[in-house]
């Protein structure tokens, strides 16, 4: 612990090199994932991508943190006085996260209403928006036009 | 017990200060972990009720337009992208700017200044025109006009998260490129020089590196996954 003392001088124009590079590598390969995640329909492989995109955030939030906000340079003290607070957020997503999960389970389990809205179709109405055009293009599956009836007649519920 | 501990832990002997930094830079570290408390509740409340939603808008078609492109064109994930790298480039002229400011050298810190200030402003810019851009296609808080993926009806909960947390980090944003101009006046009015220190651009660097960071999560959540 004693070589914690000062050494800002130590770190240069190299590190800010590297770490810009490091950055945008995982950046590109994010993008790069998500590239590939588009035509997946897997729900699995779609799942582990997200995982590893999700990780590679996590790293790119590190490199941001100890290098260029530099509190790797910082002493022991203060990194722990900022991360050890920080990790309360294992507790808020995993709690919140399965909360939200436990609560659309119970509502596919005991409110049919809530479970029949979420299995509808919908017949994508001719707007003059070409954006939205293109949305429902891209979703033409086999069955869009199949529940065309039974869309009115949730629509008409409202 | 108590002179125990004093003469175990220098640090905490007094006569220095024990996190070796400036309060007010100390006090910019625990001002930006309460921030990241605040984007970390509005960001984990967005993952909440998209996991307890059946069907979500899929990004990649909501978020597939470039501006000066032909309406209809699809191109995910590339206007993004360009956002992307315009915040990571202005935050190494930050990082190059707090070291110039180590340094001393004026002329260095005005020029990264400049850098960083013209890099929050194209961010900003990009930010304005997909908010325009979504407005024009019937997205707002309270209207969704993007189906889900799976072809269902969807709720307003996607645009009512995307504008609240992109706005509110776009404010974010806004309040980091005001940051940066003052602090760009101040080291041409040679305040920086007579206090014989650059602390306050570190400072504003933290905050503006702390922007950066939230637009990792806040890109990989609403545009990646």
């Amino acid at each position: 612990m004693s070589h914690t003392a000062h050494h800002e001088e130590n770190h240069g124009t190299g590190e800010i090199k590297k770490v810009t590079i490091i950055l945008s590598v995982l950046t590109i390969v994010e993008l790069i994932l998500g590239f590939w995640m588009i035509g997946i329909t897997s729900e699995a492989l779609r799942l582990a991508i997200k995982g590893t995109i999700i990780i590679l955030m996590l790293a790119k939030a590190f490199y941001i943190v100890a290098y260029f906000m530099h509190l790797k340079h910082e002493l022991k003290n203060l990194i722990m006085t900022v991360v050890v607070p920080l990790s309360l957020f294992v507790w808020f997503i995993g709690a919140f996260l399965i909360d939200g999960n436990s609560f659309k389970n119970l509502r596919n389990t005991y409110d049919p209403y809530f479970k029949e809205r979420s299995t509808i179709k919908v017949e994508k109405k001719a707007e003059g928006h070409g954006g939205s055009h293109a949305a429902g293009a891209a979703h033409g599956t086999a069955d869009t036009t199949a529940h065309t009836k039974d869309t009115a007649a949730v629509e008409n519920n409202h | 017990m108590s002179t125990a501990t004093v003469d175990t832990t220098k640090s905490w002997s007094g006569g220095k200060s024990p996190f070796n930094v400036e309060y007010g830079k100390l006090m910019m570290w625990y001002f930006l972990m309460s921030d990241a408390f605040t984007f970390g509740a509005f960001l984990i409340s967005y993952g909440t009720i998209r996991f307890s939603t059946n069907g979500w808008p899929d990004p990649n078609v909501v978020f597939k337009s470039f501006p000066f492109a032909p309406e209809g064109v699809n191109a995910p994930l590339v206007f993004v992208s360009v956002m992307t790298f315009i915040l990571i480039v202005s935050s190494v002229t930050m990082v190059l700017a707090v070291k110039a400011g180590q340094e001393m050298d004026k002329k260095s810190v005005v020029k990264y200044m400049i850098w960083t200030i013209i890099g929050g402003i194209a961010f900003l810019s990009c930010q304005a025109w997909e908010w325009n851009h979504l407005h024009h296609e019937g997205a707002w808080w309270g209207r969704n006009p993007f189906i889900n993926a799976d072809g269902t009806a969807s709720s307003t909960n996607f645009t009512n998260y995307f504008f609240t947390i992109t706005g509110f980090h776009g404010f974010h944003v806004f309040t980091g490129v005001v940051i940066n101009i003052i602090m760009l006046i101040m080291t041409l009015l040679d305040k920086f020089e007579q206090r014989g220190h650059y602390l306050m651009i570190e400072k504003a660097g933290l905050y503006w590196h702390f922007v950066d960071l939230v637009w990792v999560f806040v890109f990989t959540c609403f545009y990646l996954v």
